[in-house]
């Protein structure tokens, strides 16, 4: 093989989303030279979509907030399967990740005693999300960027290059990690670096780095119907498994319950959840408010048992029970898909979220502006004037990379860290709205960290990067020019979308999924063949073949650990299982790359118990709704309630 | 209610190119960029162009569509009729790499040019306390997504590729206006504005407010604002002759 | 070399522009109406005559500072130019509501677009090489708009006299009004609405500001001039209109081509 252009840093961050820009600036501002590697432009990742906040318990709005209360909060929104761990420094660190970004030019709205505003949002206790009206995950992006510009600034003032110590290197696709047998740690790999190449050329590049950190977001892109953009295949999934990490929690995808239907292109799109929150109700073709039989027996207590109830406690929250239009995520998602199935969904395969008959449009146009925006924009619907139509969307995975909860270290792959999206663990089976922008900076900063660290202790002791390993990632990479025509890959994505939407989507049974694991072996050999004319310079139908291998490595992932797991929580619903198990609590699904390389094996682990003063903030009786007999705290039956809080 | 629709689309790189005539089929509620899609689907797998959330919040697919910069994912079908040829070009302030996708190195080269928000020494993080009315104007201008449609219908570096060096932007001088109306930062940013960002370049003619997805009011709130602000500054005789007088620096 | 969109690098399109709508129809207007107003304006400004009719006074020609005027014995006059002008007077005044607008932020817009073609509409190339915008003398001067502000809104109160003055009869009594009032009104309306938008008062008043904050009452003027700024082309365009209406009028009645109806 020729030469390819090499860089050689200390630490390489892929991804340039909250997580990924975050942990090049901690690794930088540790002194270590870092790259960015994004396939985007610098400033366009998908955190721009976030739109409620940044959960953290700043207290600003309600003092009685603390993290050992948002911490409760996330363990519940993830039913107890969260890394434990995860949510206690993610509770303990996230006011302080908020607090510097105001350092760094962030303009939050603001409170009357002009702190940082914070809002109230589903799952969490007490206002708690700092945010800019609804386009927080933009100012996130751009505050993390405008921080990223200023370290160029004092560099270019040090040493006249402003690219000397951090460096963006954008429009850079990530196909391999490279790596070196390690025989002197447990790891069973040593990272060397990263094989990619410029899309804009398509000529290779190989990143040297003993560090890399990954933060390449989600998977949604596997999806049909999906809120997330072309970016999200699972390439950082799929690399970490290829370089013989492990993926965990894969089979907890979240829907989310309200994205638009209509028209085609904007299918998936979200609908914020504030719509339902500011008096929207969901109606179906029969013109019934059908949430009403959907109000599981667990929440029966808590949510309106008839309209007027409901429709009083806009008002009067305190003497009314809430609408059931306001369960949580997956309840509402299963009741719009159960509407659907039975035939009396809308047109265009949706149901109908209306406020515009609840609402004088003057008041929707006041609360809900860029949903208002969105519709007349993208859908030419004046959501003050008639209903919209809605309907579930791939939103989020919460699982991936297996990382080690304080460091975003990788086991298995010395050198390789994870945050944000992409690692596994923080967010259980569900995750609440707001903890994701919170998550990418205290663990994006973690990860740079520790990378740092790593590279530190490392000294000058550098591995030379295999270059069998370079040529057979370039062989790999033009694969798709060599088969002549045989598979379209627009096809073979569009199929996979569908099998995935149809057979491993929010409602699972296991025929359909086992039904989707013959499928993917299909559309995996279809897509070995997969061919792409013309040539490597900016070439969207040879990068989605290659793309396709992470994509289809990610959903077998997906429907081996869902097919796995024979009980119902959060994120992954089984027909067949409905129940919540507490066996299975203590049973967490693990892929790894199988020996021939193009299949996933899946193993069980055994999460490590909560420590008890951590066990101790929670009452005894919600405990046993999640944990088995032997789990439970031993002197906690006789304590009384209140000691506990 | 599909219909075939002709479409003229620019193909071509940096040494040459065309527009190329294609019909493709348009379906109910699409967008231009559905089309675009389609085209790479069926006809054209290597037709390039960037984009990303198609939403209108991320500012990665701005084009040209009948001669006018438009992000390509929020303009509508509905808004051509069927007999209509429509015609894409990438934008045409850049240097094109591919098809529809241009260079805009200028504009990150431009962002790093100026001075980042600076708040006052020894302002500890958690100890910033700002009232909402004063964040307001900059928040307006922190809607940007940096789609730099602005950067690329704006005549002054659009007509004149030699002002290219001399002159920001309206998306960097926004930018200054931003960060002079921060009500913590505490650098002096408005003799920079006209004397390194070439601010007096812009002739308000509102190009850039008229083609802004996010609908910012670019010139109104942010560009005359700062003319004013440089005004007081250098042109204000009384100003200018206290300065001769008392020898003041040149900096406040 | 070839430059603008030709340059060396973009995308090479034979067309210079490839926009299919009417996007020359607003310019061609603008310069339509301007042309107009600048022949009427002209003519009017060099008449020296049909200027009052007691007890209007064309907004042209007020106040009057040379001693060459009509006898106005209730208007604004004051013969500060003393007997050596022999020219219209009207010329003296005008100076400042026409560098008013000349430097106004939308009628640089309007007149930039419409007569310099810079550029004629967004997208649609210039037809020159060399640009400097408003870096160079003279348009270097456009940055003391602030001054013929400040003049703007002295010419705006004596408008204002003038109107209260309408509301006299010819022999000086109170309680007058004609047609001719309420197009005085009307105009002086516009001309202070126009005035008070001006984007260098939204600036002086309040724009300066870091912190609104600190200064409420600031704030609160800011805020209404901010408001009336977003009509400020609308303004401009309708201040133009009456105030040569007005003058239309004061003429009309004063060459006596038409009675002025009285109300009371």
């Amino acid at each position: 093989m020729s030469e390819v252009e090499r860089h050689s840093y200390d630490v390489v961050v892929i991804g340039a989303g909250g997580a990924g820009l975050r942990a090049a600036i901690e690794a930088r501002m540790q002194g270590m030279r870092t790259a960015v590697v994004c396939k985007s432009l610098f400033g366009k990742a998908h955190t721009v979509m976030a739109e409620g906040g940044i959960a953290a318990s700043m207290g600003n709005v309600n003092s009685n907030d603390n993290w050992q209360v948002h911490f409760r909060d996330t363990m519940r929104g993830g039913k107890f399967l969260n890394h434990w761990r995860m949510a206690e420094l993610h509770a303990q660190e996230a006011p302080d990740r908020v607090w510097e970004l105001e350092t760094w030019g962030a303009l939050f709205d603001r409170t009357k005693d002009g702190r940082i505003s914070q809002r109230n949002f589903g799952g969490h206790e007490y206002p708690r999300l700092a945010h800019v009206g609804d386009r927080t995950g933009l100012e996130l992006i751009r505050t993390l960027q405008q921080k990223i510009v200023a370290l160029q600034q004092e560099d270019e003032a040090e040493f006249g290059d402003p690219e000397a110590r951090l460096k963006v290197f954008q429009e850079a696709t990530v196909t391999r990690l490279l790596t070196v047998p390690d025989s002197g740690s447990e790891a069973g790999n040593r990272i060397t670096g990263a094989f990619g190449y410029w899309r804009e050329s398509g000529r290779f590049v190989v990143f040297e780095a003993p560090a890399i950190v990954l933060a390449t977001g989600g998977i949604g892109k596997s999806f049909k119907v999906t809120s997330n953009s072309w970016e999200y295949t699972g390439d950082g999934q799929a690399l970490a498994l290829m370089a013989g990490a492990s993926l965990i929690n894969m089979e907890f995808v979240q829907f989310h319950p309200t994205g638009m239907v209509w028209p085609p292109s904007v299918k998936g799109i979200l609908v914020t959840e504030s719509v339902r929150g500011d008096g929207g109700v969901l109606t179906n073709s029969e013109g019934k408010r059908f949430m009403f039989d959907y109000i599981p027996d667990v929440f029966k207590e808590k949510y309106a048992k008839t309209e007027e109830e409901g429709d009083r406690w806009y008002t009067d929250p305190d003497n009314n029970r809430r609408p059931p239009e306001l369960l949580p995520r997956d309840e509402v998602a299963r009741a719009i898909n159960s509407e659907v199935k039975a035939g009396r969904g809308t047109p265009h395969g949706g149901v109908y979220l209306d406020v515009s008959s609840r609402l004088p449009a003057d008041v929707i146009r006041r609360k809900l502006p860029s949903m208002h925006h969105q519709f007349k924009e993208l859908a030419d619907v004046d959501i003050t004037a008639e209903p919209m139509e809605v309907g579930p969307t791939c939103h989020y995975v919460m699982g991936g990379i297996e990382v080690d909860p304080d460091t975003a270290a990788t086991p298995g792959v010395l050198g390789l860290y994870a945050a944000g999206e992409v690692a596994g663990g923080m967010h259980g089976s569900n995750r609440l709205g707001g903890n994701s922008l919170s998550d990418l900076l205290v663990f994006g900063r973690r990860a740079g960290l520790y990378a740092a660290e790593y590279v530190a202790e490392l000294g000058d002791e550098r591995r030379d990067v295999p270059q069998d390993q370079i040529d057979a990632a370039a062989a790999e990479a033009v694969g798709p020019f060599n088969n002549e025509g045989a598979e379209n890959p627009y096809s073979v994505h569009q199929e996979l979308q569908q099998t995935m939407n149809d057979l491993v989507g929010i409602i699972r049974r296991e025929g359909e999924m086992a039904e989707a694991l013959g499928r993917l072996e299909e559309l995996k050999a279809r897509a070995e063949k997969a061919g792409v004319e013309g040539h490597r310079q900016y070439n969207p139908g040879w990068h989605l073949a290659i793309d396709l291998r992470n994509m289809l490595l990610v959903s077998e992932c997906i429907a081996k650990a869902a097919l796995e797991r024979t009980e119902s929580r959060g994120g992954h619903t089984r027909e067949d299982h409905p129940g919540m198990s507490a066996d299975w609590r203590k049973v967490v699904l693990a892929c790894t790359l199988a020996d021939d390389g193009g299949h996933v094996d899946l193993v069980r682990r055994t999460p490590e118990p909560m420590r008890g003063d951590l066990l101790a903030l929670f009452e005894l009786d919600e405990l046993k709704k999640y944990l088995t007999d032997a789990e439970l705290p031993s002197a906690a039956p006789s304590a009384p309630d209140e000691e506990t809080n | 209610m599909s219909y075939k629709a002709n479409f003229r689309v620019w193909r071509g790189d940096v040494d040459s190119g065309e527009l190329r005539d294609y019909t493709v089929e348009v379906n109910e509620g699409e967008v231009v960029l559905d089309i675009i899609h389609r085209l790479q689907a069926t006809q054209a797998p290597d037709l390039a162009v960037r984009w990303n959330c198609k939403a209108g919040k991320c500012g990665s697919c701005s084009a040209e569509i009948n001669g006018r910069p438009r992000l390509l994912c929020m303009t509508r079908m509905s808004t051509f009729s069927a007999e209509e040829t429509i015609t894409v070009t990438p934008m045409r302030t850049f240097p094109v790499v591919r098809d529809l996708v241009t260079d805009v190195s200028f504009n990150y080269t431009k962002a790093r040019q100026v001075p980042s928000f600076t708040p006052p020494e020894g302002l500890k993080a958690g100890e910033y306390r700002m009232e909402q009315v004063d964040v307001e104007r900059s928040q307006e201008f922190r809607k940007c997504i940096e789609c730099f449609l602005c950067q690329n219908t704006c005549h002054v570096i659009r007509d004149f590729e030699d002002n290219k060096p001399a002159f920001s932007g309206p998306r960097y001088l926004m930018r200054i206006a931003e960060l002079d109306m921060h009500p913590l930062d505490v650098a002096d940013r408005q003799k920079a504005a006209q004397e390194e960002h070439g601010l007096g370049y812009c002739n308000i003619t509102k190009c850039c407010t008229d083609v802004c997805p996010e609908h910012i009011k670019i010139t109104d709130n942010a560009l005359i604002p700062m003319k004013e602000r440089v005004a007081d500054r250098k042109y204000d005789p009384l100003v200018w002759l206290g300065d001769k007088i008392l020898r003041r620096g040149k900096t406040q | 070399m070839a430059t603008g969109t030709a340059a060396p690098g973009r995308a090479q399109i034979e067309e210079r522009h490839l926009r299919t709508d009417r996007w020359w129809l607003s310019p061609a207007v603008t310069v339509t109406i301007l042309v107009a107003f600048i022949v009427y304006s002209t003519w009017r400004a060099f008449a020296n005559d049909d200027y009052f009719a007691e007890p209007y006074v064309s907004p042209f020609y007020s106040p009057c500072l040379a001693e060459n005027c009509d006898s106005m014995p209730l208007s604004a006059n004051a013969p500060l130019f003393g007997d050596w002008w022999s020219l219209s007077p009207a010329l003296i005044i005008l100076i400042f509501p026409l560098g008013f607008r000349l430097t106004c932020y939308y009628y640089r817009k309007a007149y930039y677009r419409g007569f310099w073609a810079s550029p004629s509409a967004c997208a649609v190339p210039e037809p020159r090489s060399k640009y400097s915008g408003e870096t160079k003398f003279p348009l270097i001067m456009q940055n003391f708009h602030r001054y013929f502000f400040y003049f703007a809104v002295i010419v705006a109160l004596i408008l204002s006299w003038d109107v209260l003055i309408a509301f006299r009869d010819e022999h000086g009594a109170w309680g007058h009004m004609g047609l001719g009032t309420l197009v005085l009104l009307a105009n002086v309306l516009l001309i202070w609405a126009y005035t008070l938008s001006c984007h260098s008062c939204r600036h002086i008043i309040g724009g300066r500001l870091k912190h609104f904050s600190k200064h409420p009452v600031r704030y609160k003027y800011w805020q209404f001039v901010s408001r009336l700024n977003t009509k400020h082309m609308q303004l401009a365009w309708a201040s133009l209109f009456s105030v040569a209406l007005a003058d239309l009028y004061v003429y009309l009645v004063a060459s006596g081509a038409f009675d002025d109806p009285r109300f009371f």
